[in-house]
């Protein structure tokens, strides 16, 4: 098993948000989360990316705890640093940085992380180097002609797709998607699935939390439905779309004009 | 007539390198502690941030003109030990003023960058002080270019407030004259002034077209 999430719990203030959330995924599967608002999708995510500290629960990736509740719940800075290594996230919202180019988006975390670790005289070879992959990874998400264009000169499909391929950079275990295109105008979500669509051909490993029922049926190769914290059905796309066991998810999926 | 314009002008240039003095050094102290006392206030620590954000409040609530009439005198009232350099206590005093709203402008601007940009530099395993330094900070600086050549532009009129503690600055020079029935370089001090935040006027608008380069 590549992930297998185990138990989790996380609550705030007053409210219990995930409830003992457990699944698995293999390597190179894609991995859709579906569920109505509020259901804590958002919130599992950003466990998995230690955004959040899961109260308790394990998280083991490649067959080793990376994560354990008990042990980690208070690490330190550095720790979280290490762990949050495995996970690259796509945030609904892009969160590109505004006073960069597209590529130094792309550049500057894996810079900053290998130069900490360089000697002095390697440092040009290797900033040469991460220059090149990130120009490689543009050209991927199809900007080969946006590398010096600033976030505000982009549109959204494209400031996204700058956003994947910054995730990218890091080569992440897993990447995570968080509604990636419900901030875009409808004629702009088309691109960026394309490009979701591309890595899972190209066997990325992928979670993604989506509102695009029809896309989510079609990349994916388990669908999680959530509900109040918990998962309340999980299976392959066919069983879960079209022969759920729960109630909830064919209401769920008339609101989402599904059927 | 001519000879006595320029004799002057030059004592009066010499008051006005007092105001620059001040000004300065002033600026380049304020600046950073305001900073600190950002942070303090901002502090998860409450009772730091209870203290940065009480001091501010005395300062900013208070004239600067009394500040200085205090800083100036209650070392001597209280401790014995008056204060020598004139100079010297009209720095504290405006170190202490300026850092104040220096901080609050700083606030401001940091706390409006969103947690998204936090957010990203996290789960791109950066550390706290590379996101601070590399992605927030830059973005506070342009955002906050406008509120700050303000302070400074008032900071450089500011400094003639250093005479009530009799340090030898432009107006006060300009009112020595004045004693002795010539009023015409009270009025001349203007030009100084205006000369100057002419100059600082043209540099920040250079400065805000330089990080004109993104929006955002
Ligand atoms: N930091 C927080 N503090 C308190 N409550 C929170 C916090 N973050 C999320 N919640 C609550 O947790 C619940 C689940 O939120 P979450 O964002 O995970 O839902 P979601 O499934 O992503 O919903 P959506 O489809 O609207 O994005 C919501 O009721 C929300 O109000
Ligand atoms: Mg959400």
């Amino acid at each position: 098993m590549f992930l297998h999430v185990k138990n989790i719990y996380k609550k705030f203030a007053h409210a219990e948000v995930l409830k003992g959330i457990s699944f698995s995924m293999e390597q190179g599967q894609a991995l859709t989360i579906i569920g109505s608002s509020g259901s804590g999708k958002t919130t599992l995510l950003r466990c998995l990316n230690f955004l959040e500290t899961p109260d308790s629960g394990q998280i083991d990736l490649k067959g080793k705890c990376i994560y354990d509740a008990e042990r980690d719940r208070n690490c330190s800075d550095v720790q979280l640093r290490n762990k949050r290594l495995h996970f690259g996230m796509v945030f609904q919202q892009f969160n590109l940085f505004p006073q960069y180019t597209a590529l130094r988006n792309l550049t500057l975390a894996p810079e900053l992380l290998q130069l900490e670790r360089a000697p002095r005289n390697e440092q040009s070879a290797i900033k040469k180097k991460i220059d090149e992959a990130g120009r490689d990874l543009l050209i991927r998400v199809g900007l080969a002609d946006k590398m010096d264009a600033y976030p505000y000169q982009l549109s959204g499909g494209q400031q996204q797709r700058v956003a994947i391929a910054r995730a990218l950079a890091l080569n992440p275990d897993i990447l995570c998607f968080d509604e990636p295109t419900s901030a875009l105008d409808p004629e702009l979500t088309g691109e960026v699935l394309k490009v979701i669509k591309d890595l899972k051909n190209e066997h990325t490993t992928m979670i993604i939390v989506t509102h695009e029922m029809g896309f989510a049926e079609k990349v994916s190769d388990h669908v999680v439905f959530m509900a109040h914290g918990i998962i309340e059905e999980e299976g392959p796309p066919e069983k879960v779309f079209h022969n759920p066991e729960s109630p909830l998810i064919r209401s769920f999926l008339q609101k989402e004009d599904f059927y | 007539m001519k000879h006595m314009f320029k004799e002057i002008t030059l004592q009066l240039l010499q008051g006005f390198g007092e105001n620059l003095t001040l000004f300065g050094l002033t600026l380049i102290m304020s600046m950073p502690l305001g900073l600190l006392i950002c942070f303090g206030s901002m502090s998860r620590f409450q009772p730091l941030r209870w203290l940065a954000r009480t001091y501010v409040w005395i300062i900013r609530g208070s004239p600067l003109l009394l500040q200085l009439f205090i800083v100036f005198y209650v070392p001597g009232l209280v401790f014995g030990a008056p204060m020598k350099n004139r100079m010297m206590a009209a720095l504290v005093a405006f170190v202490i003023n300026y850092s104040a709203y220096f901080s609050e402008i700083y606030r401001g601007g940091i706390e409006s960058i969103s947690v998204g940009q936090y957010e990203a530099g996290h789960v791109l395993s950066m550390k706290r002080s590379q996101v601070f330094m590399r992605i927030v900070l830059p973005q506070v600086i342009k955002r906050i270019m406008p509120p700050i050549s303000n302070e400074i532009i008032t900071l450089s009129k500011d400094t003639s407030l250093a005479r009530v503690i009799a340090v030898a600055e432009v107006i006060m020079v300009a009112e020595r004259f004045t004693a002795k029935g010539l009023v015409w370089p009270l009025f001349y001090t203007g030009v100084f002034f205006l000369l100057f935040s002419g100059f600082l006027t043209l540099l920040f608008g250079f400065i805000e077209k330089k990080l004109n380069y993104y929006r955002g």
